[in-house]
């Protein structure tokens, strides 16, 4: 009963170490939603440092298995969730763990650019000021600074006690981007965040994703596999809830292992 | 001529009658009790107490009835202000969309929305006589609160459904608390606040029946809680039941000084809420 109590605990403990090296590592995840088992069995290293695309054809569970990452899952009605994801060598859902500290190190950038109702430098300011994380005048140069990596501060400089709405769409989706990285998160989690944005825009924050993972841990569910082939350093593809295959970019684009993933990749079903 | 853009015709011509029925309607109520009310409007009706036989054709003002609906309005504004925000946030926030408890909660407010102002007051009157309280400010301003409550949280809570799960999910995923995001909530939906205050006001100003049994009423300014009250809609009440034509005409100067006074806090409003939404995502 002892060995088994400390080869677990000596298991755990090296999940933990791992996990701090690697970054996202999720085990064993199963989500339901009022009974129907949408995520199954999901097991995944997502790298840090990189950009993680999630491919997969529609209704394949990308989205809820985003969610899953920062728990915003948890306000769907009747969801359950099993399973664990490490990050920092800790379990997201774990007992004890603080929800905000945990959706704080994973910001989302949701499909459709969702500026909160408060201005340009308000909503940059937001995060940091619902964490008392700086004083103004550290606060002033957070949000020039997030602003600077998200290619924002020259269009809004003259302009930041604007509203935020009153910004075309793609530099919404910046200003949301900026407003995320402010918290200083771990992983950025992007859902389809370039899909409703027009072209010039969308590669604008195609290139943003690439100069941020110098930094951050990027993971992005993409319907748009063009985008995965631009952007991507690792690869997962689901079905049905299911992780087929997950790897190497180049390697999963160039020589897919499983059947399901070279008919989705030559177009047979998408 | 194709039956579609008969169709079209008829109902053009439908909504144009039923909008100006509407703005006609409101136009004829201003000029009947403008055009009785005006030659009675003095300065001395709006600045002095009712003197002894006012009612009766003789000298004296309504200051008491003024004042006295603008601390019941006012009061009963902010309790019910004060009541009804958390009651939003926790049906849109703290309860699921499939919740039971909302569902129960709306339908109760639907109802109480429909029960007639007497009723409040005959529930009212009922628990003054039960406690010992006579007619009062503070029984005006509670049952004038109660009345507004469900005005407040069903105009409230039809724009707070509105805000997109995306801008939830926004304000969670930096790490925001429910109540952290109530306040986001709070400043999306403060046009729909400012909605609902005025349809409140309009309601609570213009009630005679709820505060003729709970707040009484008297020829004094009250000068606390416990004294009774007078209100606008009760003195055109008792100046229109007057059998001298002169008193019935000062009714419609009242009349008048409730509308100007419910157009001027409408107005107020209005900037108000333009001034204040700027930063409202459409």
């Amino acid at each position: 009963m002892t060995i088994f109590r400390l080869r677990k605990e000596s298991h755990k403990e090296a999940i933990q170490e791992s996990c701090e090296t690697e970054g996202l590592n999720i085990r064993n995840l199963n989500v339901s939603i009022s009974g129907n088992h949408i995520l199954k069995n999901i097991n995944l290293e997502i790298p840090n440092r990189k950009i993680t695309c999630i491919i997969g054809p529609s209704g394949c569970g990308k989205s809820t298995l985003l969610r899953s990452m920062n728990r915003l899952i948890d306000s769907v009605p009747n969801v359950k969730v099993n399973g664990e994801i490490w990050l920092d060598g800790e379990n997201v859902y774990g007992q004890n763990v603080e929800l905000t500290h945990i959706r704080r190190k994973m910001g989302l950038l949701s499909q459709r650019p969702t500026p909160l109702p408060m201005s340009i430098y308000d909503n940059v300011a937001y995060g940091c000021r619902i964490h008392s994380m700086y004083h103004s005048k550290e606060l002033a140069a957070t949000v020039e600074r997030n602003l600077k990596a998200t290619a924002l501060w020259d269009e809004v400089k003259d302009r930041l006690h604007s509203p935020a709405s009153a910004l075309s769409i793609g530099q919404q989706q910046r200003l949301c981007l900026a407003r995320g990285l402010a918290v200083n998160p771990r992983f950025i989690l992007g859902d389809e965040s370039t899909s409703a944005l027009d072209p010039i825009s969308s590669r604008h924050i195609e290139n943003l994703f690439v100069s941020l993972k110098e930094q951050y841990g990027v993971v992005l569910v993409t319907h748009t596999l063009r985008q995965a082939l631009r952007i991507a350093d690792h690869v997962v593809f689901m079905y049905l809830g299911e992780v087929v295959e997950s790897g190497d970019a180049k390697t999963l684009f160039s020589n897919p292992k499983n059947d399901l993933t070279k008919q989705y990749l030559s177009g047979v079903f998408s | 001529m194709k039956w579609k853009f008969i169709e079209e015709r008829i109902s053009n011509i439908l909504m144009i009658l039923s909008t100006a029925l509407v703005v006609g309607l409101f136009a004829c109520i201003i000029l009947v009790i403008a055009w009785t009310g005006i030659p009675s409007l003095t300065w001395e009706m709006v600045s002095s107490l009712p003197g002894g036989g006012f009612y009766l054709g003789k000298s004296g003002g309504i200051l008491n009835a003024i004042i006295g609906s603008l601390l019941i309005v006012g009061l009963s504004t902010l309790s019910g202000l004060i009541l009804s925000i958390p009651i939003v946030f926790y049906l849109n926030i703290y309860l699921g969309k499939n919740s039971k408890i909302a569902y129960l909660a709306r339908l109760c407010c639907d109802v109480l929305y429909g029960i007639p102002s007497i009723v409040y007051g005959a529930f009212a009157f009922t628990i003054m006589i039960f406690l010992g309280l006579k007619a009062s400010l503070l029984g005006g301003v509670i049952v004038t609160t109660l009345l507004i409550i469900p005005i407040f949280v069903r105009s409230m809570d039809e724009v707070a459904r509105l805000v997109s799960r995306d801008m939830y999910d926004a304000v969670y995923s930096l790490g925001a608390t429910r109540l952290e995001a109530c306040k986001v909530v709070l400043r999306q939906i403060f046009s729909g606040v400012a909605t609902a205050t005025l349809l409140s006001i309009g309601r609570a100003i213009g009630d005679s029946a709820g505060v003729l049994f709970t707040a009484g009423f008297t020829d004094n300014i009250p000068e606390s809680l416990g004294d009774p009250v007078a209100t606008l809609p009760l003195s055109v009440f008792f100046q229109l039941s007057s059998p001298i034509p002169e008193v019935r005409e000062k009714a419609y100067a009242a009349a008048l000084l409730l509308t100007l006074i419910v157009l001027f806090l409408s107005i107020v409003g209005r900037i108000i809420t333009v001034k204040s939404t700027k930063n409202k995502i459409r």
